[in-house]
């Protein structure tokens, strides 16, 4: 449903993207999970015809989306990081100047925007002035606006920015349901964990390409066993911190990684290797801490760096 | 002259959606898939409008004031009406389109521009919103007409409202091929104050084009500004310059029907965001 073959994109000499593949099968819920300045945003502007990719191609529901933006954006609801909203109007006169957008009207998009306001909770607020609603409100009505068409393929960028955890939860039960009910293929970008963790399948983006591709579970089993946390004592400088993984390697025979003073392990039977190390190096160690793989672990594992 | 216009640009949709369109069997007409959005457009700038009324006192008041002091200062309450009339429908011009500027970046535009809705009623629809807008606002500045002196007939009168139309639809098509390229409303902010508000001045607004001195004289006469000045002056009877109603007439609607397609043209191209 979504295809990005060898997708590159240069901003004057920077290079924003570079060589993206991967491919969206209908009724997914993908993810791009990356840092800020990774490449989502430009991904994301290509996807939704903001702008043509300088290198390679992209398709969505099965149109070029540099040939043929009208085609794409016929198929396409999109929901902004940024607010898409006229705030002096109510939530009524925005949906009905989308559905106007997309040429429906009449009855036909009365009985649809009604649809949508239920299924979003907003139809007691239909008449209110969308300055007036608090932000966990404005973003529904952006995602009203972004289905009002009935969209076969959903972009949104950033959707939970600015939104409780609550609001969070709430927006991603309508996300599952309107997959499994609706069969809408979404594909989201986010540089929340949680959030990557619901999708059906993840690209991972760095610097401006993908360093790793499938579903959350696929990814996490990627790490062997368990990740063990380890903070160095009296970390001014970091030099400490590369001092313990030195002495790790050479003791262990394992390769921690240092990112921000901390040094990961990834390691199977992690309780037993906790002991051992706080054992080898008294003193010398702060604090300990073990848990299962994290997809921040992956991103680690896969660049060095950390999502967040 | 601008219906004309108009008709000309939905010719041009039915041929370009007739090419696109072939992927959806929907039963939606060319026509009204270019002039609902046109529609709602215009109807959305007029809400918007009505909903922050003291807009108005905004636009029209500054060129109220000027025109009151430099009027009743030279004595001459007639010769600067039209002038701060225009002065009137510039402001509000450039109050609508500046709105774009964020608007693209960060609102409603940006929405706009990845629904199937062409470019050109997009376009359309908001020029004709925003001149609507200046429209009324100049009627409101029209209406202290009888204090510079001036008393036409019924049919002058209809005249007059049809010009000041014409002048706001060049003037907002002026504010949009301006400010669709901007990155930023500072950038607009320079360009009013270097080109747009001198334009106004060397329009005939403040001296008339016959006793003008050197080479103003010549900026005057290739002012196209200078020509919906002279329109107005001439329908409100105020005074008779040099180029008569008719080639004022001319010249403004050929200035908007220019500005009208350049405005196309740039909110055509390709790439919507200029910088990352």
């Amino acid at each position: 449903m979504i295809l990005a073959e060898n997708l590159s994109h240069r901003y004057g000499s920077r290079l924003a993207l570079s060589n993206v593949n991967f491919e969206v099968k209908a009724g997914e819920i993908f993810g791009l999970l990356g840092p800020n300045g990774g490449g989502k945003s430009t991904l994301f502007r290509i996807l939704s015809t903001m702008m043509a990719p300088t290198g390679g191609r992209a398709e969505v529901a099965g149109h070029d989306v540099a040939r043929d933006p009208a085609a794409v954006r016929r198929s396409i609801g999109v929901v902004f990081q940024t607010q898409s909203l006229d705030k002096a109007l109510t939530v009524a006169e925005n949906l009905r100047a989308q559905g106007h957008l997309h040429g429906l009207s009449g009855p036909q998009l009365g009985d649809r925007m009604q649809q949508v306001m239920e299924r979003l909770g907003l139809a007691d607020r239909r008449n209110d002035i969308v300055e007036t609603l608090s932000g966990g409100l404005k973003r529904r009505v952006e995602i009203a606006k972004g289905l009002l068409h009935r969209p076969v393929v959903l972009l949104m960028d950033e959707a939970s920015t600015g939104l409780d955890p609550g609001a969070r939860r709430e927006l991603w039960q309508y996300v599952d349901e309107l997959r499994s009910r609706e069969g809408v293929t979404i594909l989201l970008t986010t540089h929340i964990l949680d959030e990557a963790d619901r999708c059906d399948r993840l690209a991972l983006l760095h610097e401006g390409r993908v360093v790793v591709e499938g579903t959350p579970a696929h990814l996490r089993s990627g790490i062997g066993g368990d990740v063990v946390v380890l903070q160095a004592a009296n970390t001014e400088a970091g030099a400490d911190a590369a001092e313990l993984a030195r002495r790790i390697e050479i003791r262990f025979g394992l390769k921690p990684s240092v990112v921000d003073g901390v040094l990961r392990v990834e390691i199977a039977n992690g309780h037993r290797f906790i002991t051992e190390v706080v054992e080898a190096f008294p003193g010398a160690i702060d604090s300990v801490g073990l848990h299962k793989p994290t997809l921040e672990d992956v991103f680690v594992h896969e660049t060095g760096a950390l999502i967040e | 002259m601008s219906n004309s216009s108009r008709t000309s640009y939905s010719a041009d949709s039915r041929g370009h959606s007739a090419g696109t369109s072939s992927g959806r069997p929907a039963a939606r007409s060319a026509v009204s898939g270019f002039w609902l959005p046109v529609a709602t457009l215009w109807q959305r700038e007029l809400v918007r409008f009505w909903r922050q009324k003291s807009r108005v006192l905004g636009v029209v008041a500054s060129p109220l004031v000027f025109w009151l002091l430099i009027g009743s200062g030279s004595g001459d309450l007639g010769r600067f009406f039209a002038g701060a009339l225009v002065l009137t429908v510039l402001f509000s011009a450039i109050f609508s389109t500046i709105s774009i500027i964020e608007d693209r970046r960060e609102g409603f535009l940006l929405s706009m521009l990845v629904s199937p809705a062409s470019r050109t009623s997009l376009v359309l629809g908001k020029i004709l919103g925003a001149a609507t807008l200046a429209w009324i606002q100049g009627l409101i500045f029209l209406a202290f007409a009888p204090l510079a002196g001036v008393s036409i007939g019924i049919a002058d009168v209809l005249a007059v409202i049809g010009a000041v139309f014409l002048v706001s639809f060049t003037l907002t098509g002026l504010g949009f091929v301006i400010a669709w390229r901007m990155a930023s409303t500072s950038g607009f902010h320079a360009i009013m104050n270097l080109l747009l508000v001198p334009m106004w001045m060397v329009s005939g607004s403040l001296f008339p084009m016959a006793t003008a001195h050197g080479w103003i004289k010549v900026v005057m006469w290739v002012n196209p500004l200078t020509y919906s000045i002279c329109l107005l002056n001439g329908l409100l009877k105020l005074s008779s310059g040099a180029p008569g109603i008719g080639v004022s007439l001319l010249v403004t609607a050929c200035f908007g029907l220019v500005l009208l397609l350049a405005s196309g043209v740039v909110a055509n191209q390709k790439s919507l965001v200029s910088n990352a």
